[in-house]
């Protein structure tokens, strides 16, 4: 999964060597905490979140087949 | 990015000799002379070869399918991907097993995958790129479906005198709806709404 967003957020941002995630592991949610360049934030979040939408549709969409519920926190 | 180095007789020997390597044309290299060749007296003394770094040029297009293709490796593995490209209007057709959990409901999937693949195709490009990206056939498919549903709503808003409320859809599915209306005569359509819960409505012409 971790895979799956550094794939997805790496080819958008300028600086790809700065994209970082962390998984913090609850009881019943896997939370992923993505972490940009400072520079990048926009560009993955977009107008209106839009870009940030379109990223968690997709991350959430892989993860049907996992058991708990997943998370995806930008920033 | 791949590239080479390589040397020759002259410049261009050098060249092409790297194109041969890289199994490539010089339309779709970058060449960067290194050293220029020298003769030499005679063909004997100070002669010097030639040395060319040729490096491939990454084509947008290239990248962008291989951008959809390790986003859909995480749904399954053998994801097939097509492109066509028309002027400034690209197709990707995705093919493979589990292609139904790739589209999504109502293709929502499938949307967000072609808005961040269009995104990123648009991100340095000086002329931009239209981006669709399709599954099995899934957009004249959807195309059917909602020609067919707009048909029967703007029936049913003339039968009950009202305005018809469509959920809300992204603007190349909006566009479907107002194209086909178009030539009825007794309603009219307009989208309401901000993005993205813009929707169309049917009104009868009274």
């Amino acid at each position: 999964m971790e895979a799956l967003i550094t794939s997805i957020v790496k080819p958008l941002v300028e600086h790809p060597d700065d994209v970082s995630i962390d998984v913090k592991e609850e009881a019943s949610k896997i939370v992923y905490h993505l972490t940009v360049n400072q520079a990048d934030v926009g560009k993955v979040i977009g107008k209106n979140g839009r870009i940030a939408k379109s990223i968690r549709t997709i991350v959430y969409a892989a993860g049907t087949d996992t058991k708990k519920r997943i998370y995806l926190d930008i920033m | 990015m791949k590239q080479v180095t390589a040397s020759g007789q002259t410049v261009e020997d050098a060249v092409q000799s790297a194109l041969v390597q890289l199994n490539t044309t010089e339309d779709h290299v970058d060449i960067q002379v290194i050293e220029e060749g020298k003769k030499g007296m005679f063909g004997l003394f100070g002669q010097k070869r030639a040395i060319v770094q040729v490096a491939l040029k990454e084509n947008p297009v290239d990248q962008a399918a291989d951008y959809l293709k390790e986003i859909a490796q995480a749904f399954s593995s053998d994801v097939l991907v097509h492109v066509k490209l028309v002027e400034k209007h690209i197709t990707f057709e995705l093919e493979g097993e589990k292609i139904a959990m790739i589209i999504g409901k109502r293709g929502q999937t499938l949307n967000a995958l072609q808005h961040l693949v269009q995104v990123m195709l648009n991100r340095h490009a000086e002329d931009r790129y239209r981006v669709v990206v399709d599954a099995e056939g899934y957009r004249s498919r959807r195309k059917d479906t909602l020609e067919q549903l707009a048909l029967r709503l703007a029936d049913k808003a003339k039968k009950i005198k009202k305005p018809v409320t469509l959920e809300p859809m992204p603007s190349y599915e909006r566009k479907i709806i107002h194209s086909v209306l178009q030539n009825q005569q007794h309603v009219e359509t307009l989208s309401d709404g901000q993005e993205p819960n813009r929707h169309v409505v049917i009104k009868p012409v009274k």
